[in-house]
């Protein structure tokens, strides 16, 4: 079963780990102000309302998603509990001054498993550009092996068995105020401007622990 | 837009619309058309920006016709009616690649036309005597429809849609029709669903995937969306208002919304 590596057992809204502004100008302040102020704050709120009075009180984010994705079926606690692991997750995928071409070990990997950073670099494109609707597109390892993936709305490689490494939000609300109907624009922006490597690294780090020891 | 019923002896009913045909120097070629909205696309100011009008008709639409009509240009869903490459793309879920472009190239043409400026209030005639037969009044069904609208997760659509001799178990047919099992329902889709692919007749839509919303409301106050002007032309041929008036604080996913006379709360500008 697959452990997440980031986020927290309580419901806080975290701030992201740089200033609302420090992603400027390729995502704005205003996006920020919207998307972690209101939407994501959302999330939180609402999970916690949720999952008072009741057996999933009192559990790790974790925990709900895992019990609650239910096959596909979904139980009432996972797009909340989902949405909020995932927006975590996301702002701590970028930073200031992120994006380009990583290296080392991650950069080895991503060139062992898809021949090339282009090779990656196009079908995550492709995933965040194709997928249909609300939802993510994800680098995740399993089996000792680094893929991309694309889910909806608020479904996450988690319940799915594998580490999530990196995410990209495409839910329109995530870029509408700054690229409008301009998906692939954001995409790219996203790539080569706001990536935090050193997340996925670390990330990396922990799933390869977490697998050995399992 | 050609539209009526069309039923034989076979059980196939359902709105027919009629494929439009573009001649370029003598030569016909089938494709769509992206049809503008009947009405300028400022006129639904202030409930509706024209901004939005622009993204949302402008591009989102404009991208799904033109995708649709690159996608099945000489291949078999080339030449028929957009309903027909919508029941036929959808293939019972297991849904063919032109789907999602031809569902949404629909579904758009029908919400221009379920929306109106100066639009809103209260339906009659037949239409309201249906609505208060099926929900006791016509405040339950605008109750009913904006919880629906405001609770689709993700992206989706939400609908009053006439179903009729249908057995509530999808592709049934009901071997003894009765009146009674014609009624009028609420139905939510996801991402390009609708109704039409279970045999029922939409009279109604609102879109609530967020580019339809997001220029014009602060989020994620969906609420407000909801209250913008509607009228639609259904299967009877009965128009459909739903009512603004009155200021109401309602908490949807736990954000107050204000919403009063379709007033914008925010204007969001790129930049």
């Amino acid at each position: 079963m697959a452990a997440s590596t980031a986020v927290t057992a309580n419901y806080v809204l975290k701030p992201p780990p740089y200033p609302l502004d420090a992603l400027e100008p390729h995502m704005s302040k205003q996006t920020l102000e919207f998307h972690w102020g209101k939407h994501h704050r959302a999330y939180v709120d609402n999970l916690k309302k949720q999952v008072l009075g009741t057996e999933l009180e009192g559990k790790t984010i974790d925990h709900i998603i895992l019990n609650t994705y239910n096959n596909g079926d979904l139980l009432p606690a996972f797009n909340n509990a989902a949405q909020a692991w995932n927006h975590e997750f996301f702002w701590e995928s970028m930073k200031p001054g992120g994006g380009g071409k990583p290296s080392g070990e991650l950069l080895a990997l991503l060139e062992r498993d898809f021949t090339s950073y282009e090779k990656f670099y196009e079908e995550f494109n492709a995933a965040a550009a194709t997928q249909f609707g609300a939802g993510w597109a994800w680098l995740a390892y399993a089996n000792d092996k680094l893929k991309v993936v694309k889910t909806p709305n608020a479904v996450n490689p988690l319940v799915l068995g594998s580490f999530p490494l990196l995410t990209i939000d495409v839910w329109e609300h995530a870029y509408y105020l700054d690229f409008q109907n301009r998906r692939p624009d954001y995409i790219k922006t996203f790539m080569n401007n706001l990536v935090s490597w050193e997340a996925v690294s670390s990330r990396l780090e922990a799933a390869k622990a977490a697998s050995s020891s399992a | 837009m050609g539209r009526g019923w069309v039923g034989d002896g076979s059980g196939l009913t359902g709105w027919r619309r009629f494929s439009r045909k573009v001649t370029v120097s003598g030569v016909i070629t089938a494709g769509f058309e992206l049809k503008p909205p009947p009405y300028p696309l400022d006129a639904l100011e202030p409930h509706m920006s024209r901004e939005t009008l622009d993204y949302h008709w402008g591009k989102h639409h404009k991208t799904y016709v033109e995708n649709l009509n690159k996608q099945i240009v000489g291949t078999d869903l080339d030449g028929l009616s957009l309903e027909e490459v919508v029941l036929l793309s959808y293939n019972k879920g297991n849904m063919l690649p032109a789907f999602n472009n031809a569902a949404q190239a629909w579904n758009h043409e029908f919400f221009w036309e379920s929306i109106k400026p100066e639009g809103g209030g209260k339906p009659a005639g037949e239409l309201l005597r249906l609505i208060e037969r099926d929900f006791g009044s016509f405040e339950d069904c605008l109750e009913r429809f904006k919880s629906a609208a405001a609770s689709q997760f993700g992206s989706g659509w939400t609908w009053l849609a006439y179903k009729a001799n249908r057995l509530d178990v999808a592709n049934a047919v009901n071997p003894l029709p009765k009146e009674e099992d014609k009624k009028i329902v609420i139905v939510k889709t996801p991402n390009a669903v609708n109704p039409l692919l279970w045999d029922y007749s939409p009279l109604l839509t609102i879109d609530t995937w967020e580019h339809a919303y997001y220029l014009d409301f602060e989020v994620p106050s969906k609420c407000q969306m909801i209250f913008t002007k509607f009228e639609s032309n259904g299967s009877h041929r009965v128009v459909f208002y739903a009512e603004p008036k009155s200021s109401i604080h309602k908490h949807i996913h736990g954000q107050a919304c204000v919403m009063g006379n379709g007033k914008l709360k925010a204007r969001i500008r790129n930049g």
